[in-house]
């Protein structure tokens, strides 16, 4: 029992000093009917190695996109984290530290916060942002809910662009707050018209920049619909190194960006923990859930971090919340934050463009075999191809090949015949060219 | 001369030529502690007696201030938006959170008077 | 404070000073070294969508960027430092193999839209925690997608309102006692319910007969953290459980406090419907400052057709995920969260229970009741009990005990600081006055609890002796002392913004 201290000795001397007999003693408020005898029904304890190997076992039993040439992406993107991300969120300092309550003993925690939240603005080009939510699909629900509280209003319309994750987790958690969603079809072509479906009902408008599909669009025109209405314009990103290429939500014209930003830092985990995080403008601060890290001074003059505007959140406001949201996804959030500082301007700016340029090349490429069309004409790391096969059968045939082709519109999105052929691929800087001719050449083979 | 009334949930209204101007009282402010952010009503907003009409709060608390009496606002005080601080320094005075047009005055003669307030608020210590 | 220790630096020997990276900007300095990309620009597909002007991030190389996180890591204190007694957080160890195995390849670097063929291995793991969670609260069913132990309420509410209303009787409120966690009111609120509360009675205890009395045809369910906030085990909730099935309405359990039972007593057999799991506290997983947590659900046999997407579901030799309603004969809440639940955290708890087996998560349960009842049996006689024990986990304690001492319980807190403990939790729950409510968990010593005991009781001394002074001005030894919190809230600074010189450039 390698984590527990106690040795038998301790725990007969501590049973004296508490003036019982047995541990048994303590718990006498436990109903009779609820003891047991020994242990529940499972194995007992292991050694370390013990524990090792099973675990090797099962992730031998996996396929791993880090392995093999994978062009994955909606809403998840594999990229390279340098090694220094992954020591210094090790720290046991960060590892094991609680939210920061006492900020004295938590300016580590508060300071990194403090650059996280200021990244997001900055990348976002938005006024505020607060210091992370669980994932992108939860933070664009609760932009939903957000933008209802704001606007007064229950009317919300979501682009058929929006990831169908994102669309399902907002539905659920709206579903009993009498928010009335309607959905667009899938956009997979772009050019949607939402500003059509906007009236002085309407709460906000969500949509994706990059769309699921890839394509990218501006949203201008789209947010002065929104405004002119009195209604607010989301915008959801869920390719966060996207933002080193792309004109940012800020500039045009968004109210909340909900961003996921797992690509920073953070590895793919099958899809969890990420880390979400909302931006704002500074109008709308008062109406923002979760945790936010404000710039303050000691009783030395010396500045410093707190936790602040907390009578937002739960435990003051209780039922009258802006959210019912805890923690946040703190060690996720540093993760973002380190990698971001790495990269810094030049950086951040040139990742972005590998990152399409990759993507350029394998459209064209892709492009020049029989069979397959290129869908978009704009994208960012990630576009639509239509296949001469229904996709989900030629991915798994890819895997047969150990290849992550990309993932499969009917995945996500079943039971439309129009969207069986469509295939979604990604490509990172860390897609070699030697990756995109073994995809090529897997294609013209299975197609 | 201007009445001035108050609630048991330590609000006073004070009737200046039919208009009702409503704060929060010395004890409250002293109670609250440093106030950090005060939320107002709208300017046109119908009040019902006792309605939730604005929010004070400090770092660690928020509390509702309800309509002493039932009528329209007709003005909130805009300065408290930048120095909420003032409800702190002049409970009585500066930091006033709105004005309303009173629906009814025979509910201000209702509340109690300075006499009773102040007798209210020595028996809840 | 006396500058006879001022320095030229700020930094006080291994305590050093660090400015925020945004002061620390070398213009076209990079941490990472990353190719041209090819084609090179001209050749975009962005549409006249391209970013045009600077971000405003600042460049720094990686020995700049390790050394800040580095300094900015010694500001914080972890559990890895010291105790760190905050009550109702479960601050326990958080195992190192749980790390490295969260990171194998052929783990943390799958992603969650591979082909299932090649993720065999992740369902299987992902059954296999369902499963220990499943065994160790004595549940039949568990939807493992919630993102934290705040959403799993939601998400536990939400299911039990689905079923309500496949039942065509919504219902309107939901009961939560007083001592409840903030999140309880928050999350029945967020599902549409209106919040009732019911009195504690004088043993600490919800006062059953209040209870009944509210509960009604219009109750869709109760919250109830058992063991409670104030440390104590529900000792009515059988009769409890009975009452709310009577009324028609569900039981939902907060888990948050799991770890005084867990491996002894099972959940399911003491008449709950639903229960969260705080994976980041009886489960281990690190806190992180603030996250990433899991709230993974168990549910009653009623609940089980409408737990929320995705389900993992054993066919044949393999496993399946069932991502659609379509695929599923049940009625599935539908999704709330992006792709399958909190994976890394799974990874981490399954370790976690793995190493300690059965046997051990017993051990687990009993440790920490004995360690929180020896703080209890050492400290009652120098600080105040507001209710008789033998408590669970954790211990509370009120300031009655600093009475007439011009000390308040923040100010203690504050002292123990400098002493080298984090504080416990302090003014919660609301139910006595200045709260202290400590939680020392099973993995800490007896030598590290009878020092801590030996700090409690050498402060209380100097209390009441009359040197308040020393309390109202700790801590004095932290990197930073007491912070202004009304001037952070009255003028947020949320966002680092550069000087007015240098923004005038």
């Amino acid at each position: 029992m390698r984590y527990l201290p106690l040795t038998d000795g301790d725990r007969r001397e501590m049973l004296a000093a508490i003036g019982v007999g047995s541990v048994d003693d303590l718990f006498v408020d436990v109903p009779q009917e609820a003891w047991r005898d020994g242990p529940v029904e499972l194995p007992e304890h292991l050694g370390e190695m013990e524990v090792e190997r099973a675990f090797s076992a099962m992730a031998a039993r996996n396929l791993s996109a880090a392995d093999v040439p994978s062009f994955l992406g909606a809403g998840a993107y594999g990229h390279h984290v340098p090694a220094a991300v992954d020591h210094l969120i090790q720290r046991g300092e960060f590892l094991t530290s609680y939210t920061p309550y006492q900020p004295e003993v938590s300016q580590g925690t508060l300071a990194y916060l403090f650059e996280f939240q200021t990244q997001v603005a900055l990348i976002t080009g938005m006024e505020v942002a607060n210091a992370s939510l669980y994932d992108g699909a939860t933070a664009c629900a609760e932009a939903v809910t957000m933008a209802a509280r704001i606007t007064k209003r229950k009317k919300v319309v979501l682009s058929g662009g929006l990831h169908p994750h994102y669309r399902e987790v907002t539905e659920t958690m709206t579903r009993f707050l009498g928010i009335e969603i309607t959905a667009a079809g899938p956009d997979w072509r772009g050019g949607e018209d939402l500003a059509s479906g906007v009236d002085d009902g309407t709460a906000c408008v969500v949509v994706q920049n990059p769309g699921f599909f890839g394509h990218l669009t501006d949203f201008t025109p789209l947010a002065e619909a929104c405004h002119a209405a009195g209604a607010l314009l989301v915008v959801v990103v869920t390719e966060v190194v996207s933002l080193g290429a792309v004109r940012p939500p800020g500039g045009m014209g968004a109210d909340i960006v909900a961003v996921e930003g797992q690509s920073l830092g953070n590895a793919l985990n099958f899809g969890g923990p990420t880390v979400g995080v909302l931006a704002a403008r500074q109008k709308h601060l008062r109406q923002m859930p979760g945790r936010l890290v404000g710039e303050t001074t000691d009783v030395d003059g010396r500045r410093g971090f707190v936790l602040t505007l907390s009578t937002r959140e739960q435990h003051i406001r209780r039922e009258k919340a802006t959210s019912n949201i805890c923690t946040n996804a703190g060690l996720c959030a540093l993760a973002f934050t380190i990698h971001l500082t790495l990269l810094g301007e030049v950086g951040f700016a040139r990742l972005a463009a590998l990152n399409h340029a990759g993507a350029v090349r394998l459209a064209d490429r892709l492009a020049g075999i029989d069979g397959i069309d290129v869908v978009n004409d704009t994208f960012f790391n990630e576009f639509t191809v239509r296949l001469p096969k229904p996709a989900l059968a030629v991915v798994d045939a890819l895997a047969d090949r150990k290849i992550l082709g990309g993932v499969p519109v009917a995945r996500l999105i079943p039971g439309r015949a129009e969207l069986e052929h469509l295939l979604l691929v990604a490509v990172t800087e860390a897609n070699t060219e030697a990756h995109i001719d073994a995809l090529a050449e897997a294609l013209r083979e299975v197609l | 001369m201007a009445i001035v009334r108050y609630t048991k949930e330590h609000e006073w209204i004070r009737v200046e030529d039919g208009v009702g101007v409503v704060g929060i009282t010395e004890y409250a402010q002293e109670q609250l502690g440093d106030i950090v952010y005060v939320e107002l009503p709208e300017v046109g907003a119908e009040m019902t007696q006792g309605a939730e009409a604005a929010v004070v709060e400090s770092v660690k608390a928020a509390s509702e201030i309800n309509a002493p009496v039932a009528g329209e606002v007709t003005e909130v005080n805009q300065n408290l938006a930048d120095n909420p601080g003032t409800v702190n320094t002049d409970a009585m005075g500066e930091g006033w959170f709105f004005k309303m047009k009173i629906a009814d005055p025979g509910e201000v003669d209702r509340l109690m008077d300075g006499a009773a307030y102040q007798e209210y608020v020595e028996s809840l210590s | 404070m006396a500058d006879v220790d001022a320095t030229l630096t700020g930094n006080r020997g291994l305590a050093l000073e660090e400015a925020v990276i945004f002061e620390q900007d070398s213009p076209g300095l990079s941490g990472v070294d990353l190719p041209a990309p090819e084609p090179g620009p001209g050749n975009d597909r962005l549409g006249g969508l391209g970013r045009s002007g600077a971000i405003g991030l600042p460049g720094l190389s990686e020995p700049q960027v390790v050394r800040h996180y580095l300094r900015l890591s010694r500001m914080n204190y972890g559990i890895d430092s010291g105790l760190y007694p905050l009550g109702s957080c479960t601050m326990k160890y958080n195992p190192r193999l749980n790390e490295r195995l969260a990171r194998l390849p052929g783990l943390g670097g799958l992603h969650p839209l591979q082909p299932i063929s090649t993720v065999q291995g992740a369902l299987e793991l992902m059954d296999a925690c369902a499963h220990w969670l499943k065994v160790l609260t004595g549940m039949p069913g568990i939807t493992m997608a919630p993102a934290a132990g705040a959403h799993g309420e939601v998400v536990g509410l939400m299911t039990i309102r689905a079923a309500l209303e496949a039942r065509g009787d919504a219902r309107k409120r939901v009961l939560v006692p007083e001592s409840a966690h903030g999140t309880n009111p928050a999350s029945a609120h967020a599902c549409g319910y209106a919040v009732e509360t019911i009195a504690a009675n004088v043993r600490g205890r919800v006062d059953v007969g209040a209870l009944k009395a509210k509960l009604d045809a219009d109750v869709a369910a109760i919250m109830l953290t058992n063991p409670n906030t104030c440390g104590l085990f529900e000792n009515d909730i059988i009769e409890i459980a009975d009452a709310v099935h009577g009324a028609g309405a569900f039981f939902y359990c907060d888990g948050a406090n799991f770890n005084a039972i867990v491996g002894r007593v099972r959940p399911g057999d003491l008449g709950i419907d639903c229960m969260h799991l705080n994976l980041h506290k009886t489960f281990s997983t690190p806190h992180g400052g603030g996250g990433p947590g899991s709230g993974p659900v168990v549910l009653s046999a009623p609940l089980v057709p409408y737990a929320p997407l995705p389900m993992v579901e054993r066919r044949g030799d393999g496993f399946a995920l069932v991502e659609h309603a379509g695929d599923s004969s049940a009625h599935p809440l539908g999704r709330v969260k992006g792709f399958h639940g909190q994976f890394g955290m799974m990874v981490r708890a399954l370790a976690y229970m793995m190493s300690l087996g059965s046997d051990g998560l017993k051990q687990v349960a009993e440790d920490a009741v004995l360690n929180a009842n020896y703080l209890l049996a050492r400290l009652k006689d120098t600080l105040s009990v507001p209710f008789e024990g033998p408590c669970m986990h954790e211990v509370l304690f009120d300031d009655s005990f600093l009475k007439d001492t011009g000390v308040t319980t923040l100010d203690f807190a504050k002292a123990m600081i400098d002493e080298g403990f984090h504080p416990m939790t302090m003014y919660f729950p609301l139910v006595v006055h200045g709260a202290l409510l400590m939680e020392p968990t099973e993995t800490e010593s007896k030598a590290t609890l009878d020092q801590f005991i030996r700090t409690v009781k050498g402060l209380a001394k100097r209390a009441r002796a009359g040197d308040a002074r020393h309390f109202k001005e700790a801590p004095r030894l932290t990197p930073r002392r007491r912070l202004d919190e009304t001037a952070a809230a009255r003028n947020p600074v949320l966002v680092w913004r550069p000087p007015p010189s240098r923004a005038a450039e």
